[in-house]
């Protein structure tokens, strides 16, 4: 099943009774890591979503942007999954998550450099050939910055897609939390955002802070993130929207209130 | 920047490689998320030594040993093994026991998926021709403590609330979980029949044969391994 261009949520067990109404949520997306077991509940229930919603994966264990080579039985374990479970597309993150070894469940940065650029296209390239397929690459949220990048993120962004083909999903609250944190133009990134090649969009919200905005997706996406999605959604036309709530999770009646927002944007009519 | 500074920094206390005061938002999430996920993979452990002791000592054992695959549905299986060398904790010295049987339940929730022996089929069949094996999901614990009634206590389970120290059965037959006391030579009938020993000749003498078939069937131990 292909992602339709509505709103999608993330996919949570505990919401899967709920989801028999789903209102203006229309696809689920999952974490593709959560689902690499050998057997069980997890995989029957999530059998039995496919059968009624289209699903988007979301690898967060690949480390496409890390200095080590790829692991390889991760790479295997992506492909079974996704053989097995047929979604509409996949996608990762700019960043690293291991090293050495070491698995760290984070999203970590890198600094924008020709060195970088050529191991990050390297690593698509290969992804791309396990999963004999086209993947979508994230924009991060950062903290902070590296003083050795010699390339915007969003110049950065734009070569991986011009080398490699690869698509991107386009983080707006990502954009937002940088913008904010790092002192930049949530606006003028969007203007440099080669938006052609985006495939998905995400937005999330996160808890009140002062000096630095934590990408925590534990709360309603903010009105500032509303208006830049609305302002993205009139440049690019409708495209699948996730909305992204992973700590802290509501009744499922919020998640479906967020999803109609969505849906609102993406069928022209002011939120 | 360097990656390997980075990767140890935000394990340890090291200064930050990057980043000044913002490199603590990485150090606090990567710590953050990992010990979240044990706090979810530990809940009885947790319970019994109390919320912040868990997380200070999540923060010794994550760092000790941090994941070695991004498959965090497993994450913590070192946790019962050097929970039992944490010195502050070598007066509570079946907590270990209680941590492997949660662990055991993670991984028997997640194993693969076989169709259990109907009990019938022993009846049906000679039983010596009967090639058996046990289900992916079982996971046979020995031990010395009374650490499923310790643990029966802090997971709401009443019903096992004064199982015996010795062994525990932990299997998934279809979707749901089950755990109970097994008899005294469970763990060798499983150890055999994994070995390819017919079930005859699997159970232990001097054990009692009828309670150990039981407990197996009634868990759903048991697959009818497939001719090769």
């Amino acid at each position: 099943m292909p992602l339709p261009p509505s709103a999608g949520i993330g996919f949570k067990p505990q919401h899967a009774a709920a989801l028999d109404n789903p209102g203006a949520v229309s696809w689920l997306e999952i974490h593709a890591e959560n689902y690499m077991v050998e057997g069980g509940p997890r995989l029957a229930l999530l059998a039995e979503m496919a059968q009624r919603f289209a699903i988007s994966a979301h690898g967060v264990g690949l480390s496409i942007g890390g200095e080590d080579p790829l692991d390889s039985a991760h790479l295997a374990r992506l492909r079974h999954l996704l053989d097995w479970l047929k979604p509409a597309q996949f996608s990762e993150h700019l960043a690293w998550s291991s090293h050495g070894g070491a698995y760290f469940n984070d999203l970590l940065p890198l600094p924008y450099t020709a060195a970088t650029l050529d191991r990050i296209c390297a690593h698509v390239d290969t992804v791309q050939q396990a999963i004999g397929q086209r993947m979508l690459l994230e924009n991060p949220t950062s903290y902070l910055r590296f003083d050795d990048s010699t390339l915007s993120e969003t110049a950065f962004l734009a070569a991986i897609v011009q080398r490699t083909g690869c698509g991107l999903l386009l983080d707006i609250e990502n954009v937002f939390l940088s913008a904010q944190n790092l002192g930049f133009e949530a606006r003028d990134y969007l203007s440099a955002f080669p938006l052609d090649a985006v495939g998905e969009i995400h937005l999330a919200g996160h808890a009140p802070g002062e000096d630095v905005l934590i990408d925590s997706h534990s709360a309603p996406v903010g009105d500032p993130v509303w208006a830049l999605y609305a302002d993205v959604i009139a440049r690019t036309g409708p495209l699948p929207t996730l909305i992204e709530w992973d700590a802290d999770l509501p009744e499922f009646a919020i998640l479906q209130a967020e999803a109609a927002r969505a849906a609102h944007i993406l069928q022209g009519v002011p939120a | 920047m360097s990656e390997p500074a980075f990767a140890a920094a935000v394990l340890s206390d090291a200064p930050p490689p990057v980043g000044a005061d913002r490199f603590e938002v990485y150090r606090g999430s990567v710590t953050g998320a990992l010990t979240a996920t044990l706090r979810e993979a530990f809940p009885a452990v947790r319970r019994l030594v109390g919320d912040a002791f868990f997380d200070a000592m999540a923060r010794e054992f994550l760092r000790a040993h941090p994941p070695r695959s991004p498959i965090m549905a497993l994450y913590g299986d070192a946790l019962p093994g050097w929970l039992a060398r944490f010195a502050p904790l070598s007066a509570l010295p079946w907590l270990p026991e209680v941590a492997a049987i949660e662990q055991a339940r993670r991984e028997a929730t997640h194993a693969a998926d076989a169709v259990s022996l109907d009990p019938a089929r022993l009846a049906e069949a000679d039983p010596d021709a009967l090639r058996l094996a046990p289900h992916p999901s079982v996971r046979l614990l020995r031990t010395r403590y009374p650490a499923l009634s310790i643990w029966a206590r802090n997971a709401e389970r009443p019903d096992l609330e004064a199982a015996p120290a010795g062994e525990v059965l932990i299997t998934r037959p279809a979707l749901s979980l089950q755990i109970a006391p097994a008899p005294n030579g469970t763990a060798d009938t499983l150890a055999a029949l994994s070995q390819g020993t017919a079930l005859g000749d699997a159970l232990p003498q001097g054990t009692d044969h009828a309670a150990i078939l039981a407990c197996l069937f009634s868990a759903g131990a048991l697959i009818e391994r497939p001719m090769p």
